[in-house]
């Protein structure tokens, strides 16, 4: 079990994958923008981050920025959510310091695949 | 483990047409946008694009990711946001709502008008601009698309199975991008049997160690059913930090291609592609069902609910401490009926309190209502070749759920009237030293217990002499020096209208006076202020909510009716000095001058009362639509809020009376309806 931190500003989304990772025994801490994120990351840490890159406030790649600047954070995996068209994305990301990505759309089970590669 | 994603449908759906509303705000502002509002319109279509693609709507996905493209562009300064791409986007809003509105509703979209406006988003993507040499932006990134789908060369041709040889040289800065080559190693090993073996010819002496760094290299075995791709898969977020080299260890011996390790690949090879993309139609036929079921629900605030908790539990702790007090009736004292007093003190604030809450829940900001406006008056104008500015005011007042939907169509119907009769066309208002562009102003407010709505404009105002013509030519009654306001009223009659021409916005022959009845169904009420030249003003005075009435109970003789308290102006008990009867008006009070007609409950609800004599009784100035009257009863009983149950449902629509209620003692109680009351004690005369 992993305290994992889910960063959507769609709501939607954000309960589908916070409900996934609730069922799949994990504790979440959800967050709707980088800001709020980063607030979170502080204040509780996470084994690992979860990131949508299009949001309010602060965007993904600024958010795994940040994060990688602090001590915490420096080898929690973080990955991004991307949409299939921006591969451009992929590397500013990678550029940024995220692990690595998961391509929307994706379905429950494709997400804990995926993070299992991270988390072992 | 499987987990049903067609529970987030509904949120999505939620969430995706605010996104959609939020577009087609910032779309139609009038200035030129800021960067910021172009990002707010990018990412709620990005949004609906990613999220329509994870929930089963892959047809929205796809359409909206042309819309996206564009918008990304305009975003990256590669394109201006011309009128052209405003009025592009603000179709394909349109869209994306019908298309989300028919997967909500399980019924179909219209494919030939989707791949109409996604053919002209096309046509705009690939259309030169501004900068030139990013023209090929879109198709290198479609082509990067297919590339990254993992549709690689390999994997089209059935590639030779394992074992494979993998030989993986990470770069020192791996696992400071979180990665971490046994994560790696832990997925290789689910596709096929690993043999793992580190190589530590790398690491320098101990104190030259630097923990961070990754200096290890690995030689990887991988034995079974494995494909290359899976394998480079395995390594995708790493590749360019690492050098990989899969090469393939010829075939594998005999021993391991036994004849059930043989077919049995086969097997899931087939599998594979059939269950990845049946998984996806199942889902999207599935959902349907679950979406209508949940058309009606609303959002709400995290912390009106939080209140709403808060409360119940106050009030479950109030009744304990009374119903403790209750059990020991038999010896109550002073000190227990003094907390059998502070219980029910308790009891009633709570009461209050939770109401109010779970009242806020169902309320909504009439920008529900407003934020279709901007639209409607854009494309009301451009179609009428006028030119109109919507301001809206106050449109964060909260007002009931169910009054909000039943404002849409009469606001609307005012609000097309207004840019239709009164706004002028720009010629004629330059010929009446106006500014070319009219100007509409939605407001919305408190005032008291009411929600007021005014919609003017700074139109060529309602016409007397007009308005007279035509209610004579349809047989009205019209009073002789009928004063303005008497008019006015005028074009609420059924039928009237007085627009020279039917045009194709309004004057349908659904007039005005729908729209007041509209209103007048949810206790609401009706008035136009208008000076020819200078704009008509329409105000629309509703309760709060429908459910609940602040209301004055009255007695007459034996019975109790409830007033609404936002009718009453002031109670009093005459003098027989400012009692007066004027032939043709019956009896009337005088009040500071003014004679308002003197209305007798008991006559009109034909019930014995106490007191034949009004100085004797109580008069209660009320104020109807039309005029005032001065209601006569025997006595005042209590200020209440009460809760309106509709007669009409349960038994019929009774004339001067809106509802009924239940009072405290269970007796019910009539709830006055002031405007049909005047009109009845009219007609009784």
């Amino acid at each position: 079990m992993a305290t994992i931190l889910a960063v959507d500003d769609s709501a939607s989304l954000r309960q589908m994958v916070v409900f996934t990772l609730k069922e799949a025994g994990h504790d979440v801490i959800e967050a709707a923008d980088g800001v709020a994120g980063l607030e979170a990351a502080k204040s509780k840490p996470a084994d690992l981050v979860i990131s949508d890159i299009n949001m309010p406030h602060m965007d993904g790649i600024t958010l795994v920025r940040e994060l990688r600047g602090l001590p915490d954070y420096k080898f929690t995996p973080i990955l991004l959510l991307t949409t299939e068209s921006s591969d451009e994305k992929k590397q500013e990301g990678k550029a940024a310091g995220a692990t690595g990505w998961l391509v929307k759309p994706f379905d429950p089970e494709k997400l804990m695949s995926t993070i299992k590669r991270v988390l072992g | 483990m499987t987990i049903d994603i067609s529970q987030f449908v509904q949120a999505f759906l939620d969430e995706s047409f605010e996104g959609l509303d939020l577009m087609e705000v910032e779309l139609l502002r009038e200035q030129a946008l800021d960067a910021e509002q172009v990002n707010a319109i990018f990412r709620a279509a990005h949004s609906i694009k990613g999220s329509a693609g994870t929930f089963g709507f892959s047809a929205v996905s796809d359409f909206t990711h042309g819309a996206e493209t564009l918008l990304d562009e305009v975003r990256n300064g590669k394109r201006e946001m011309t009128p052209e791409i405003r009025g592009l986007m603000l179709e394909a809003v349109d869209r994306m709502r019908e298309m989300l509105l028919a997967a909500r509703d399980g019924s179909a979209h219209d494919p030939d008008r989707v791949a109409e406006t996604s053919g002209r988003i096309e046509a705009m993507l690939t259309s030169a601009h501004g900068c030139p040499g990013t023209d090929a932006a879109t198709p290198v990134a479609a082509d990067s698309t297919a590339a990254q789908s993992g549709v690689t060369h390999g994997e089209s041709r059935p590639t030779p199975a394992g074992p494979w040889e993998i030989l993986f040289v990470p770069q020192s800065v791996l696992l400071r991008s979180g990665n971490d080559p046994l994560g790696i190693f832990a997925w290789l090993a689910e596709l096929g049997e690993l043999t793992v073996h580190c190589e530590t010819d790398a690491l320098p002496a101990l104190g030259a160690l630097v923990a961070e760094d990754c200096l290890l290299h690995w030689r990887l075995r991988l034995d079974g059913e494995v494909e290359e791709a899976a394998i480079r898969e395995a390594f995708e977020w790493v590749e360019d930090q690492c050098s990989l080299i899969v090469r393939h260890l010829g075939q594998p011996p005999a021993t391991v291609s036994e004849a059930p390790a043989a077919s049995a690949p086969a097997a899931p090879l087939d599998a594979q592609p059939q269950t990845a993309p049946g998984g996806r139609p199942v889902a999207a036929n599935g959902a349907p069902v679950e979406r209508r079921a949940d058309a009606a629900s609303i959002r709400v605030a995290t912390d009106k609910v939080d209140t709403l908790v808060n409360m119940v539990g106050e009030l479950v702790i109030t009744q304990a401490m009374i119903n403790t007090i209750g059990h020991s009736a038999d010896q109550l004292d002073a000190r227990a009926v003094e907390q059998l007093r502070h219980g029910l003190t308790l009891l009633e604030r709570n009461t209050r309190e939770l109401q109010e809450a779970v009242l806020s829940v169902r309320m909504l900001p009439i920008n529900f209502v407003f934020s279709r406006f901007p639209r409607v008056v854009r494309d009301l104008s451009n179609t009428l070749g006028k030119q109109v500015n919507l301001r809206i005011i106050g449109e964060e007042t909260e007002l009931d759920k169910g009054l909000i939907e039943k404002l849409v169509d009469p606001l609307t119907h005012i609000v097309r009237n207004a840019i239709d009769h009164g706004i002028e066309s720009p010629e004629r208002r330059r010929a009446a030293g106006k500014s070319e562009a009219g100007t509409l102003v939605l407001r919305a407010g408190h005032q008291g217990g009411n929600i007021i709505i005014e919609i003017s404009d700074d139109g060529g105002g309602l016409n007397r002499e007009r308005i007279l013509a035509k209610a004579r030519a349809q047989g009205m009654a019209v009073p002789e020096n009928a004063s303005d306001r008497d008019i006015w009223q005028l074009v609420f009659a059924p039928g009237f209208s007085t627009a020279e021409t039917v045009t194709d916005v309004s004057g349908r022959g659904v007039g005005m006076d729908v729209v007041r009845r509209n209103i007048e169904a949810v206790n609401g009420r009706l008035d136009i202020e208008s000076t020819e030249g200078q704009g008509t003003r329409i105000t629309v005075r509703l309760p709060l909510t429908l459910a609940i009435l602040d209301g004055m109970s009255v007695r007459v003789g034996e019975e109790v009716y409830i007033l609404p308290l936002t009718a009453i102006l002031e109670s009093l008990q005459p003098t027989p000095e400012q009692l007066h009867t004027i032939s043709g008006r019956g009896r009337v009070v005088r009040l500071r001058g003014d004679y308002i007609p003197l209305v007798p409950l008991h006559n009109l609800f034909n019930v014995p009362a106490t007191h034949e004599r009004p100085e004797d009784g109580i008069v209660v100035v009320v104020e109807s639509a039309e005029d005032r009257a001065a209601l006569f009863v025997d006595e005042l009983i209590a200020q209440h809020q009460v809760v309106i149950k509709s007669l009409e449902t349960n038994y019929r629509k009774v004339p001067g009376v809106s509802g009924a209620t239940i009072m405290g003692d269970g007796r019910v109680a009539m709830i006055l309806d002031v405007d049909s009351l005047t009109r009845l004690h009219g007609t009784v005369h």
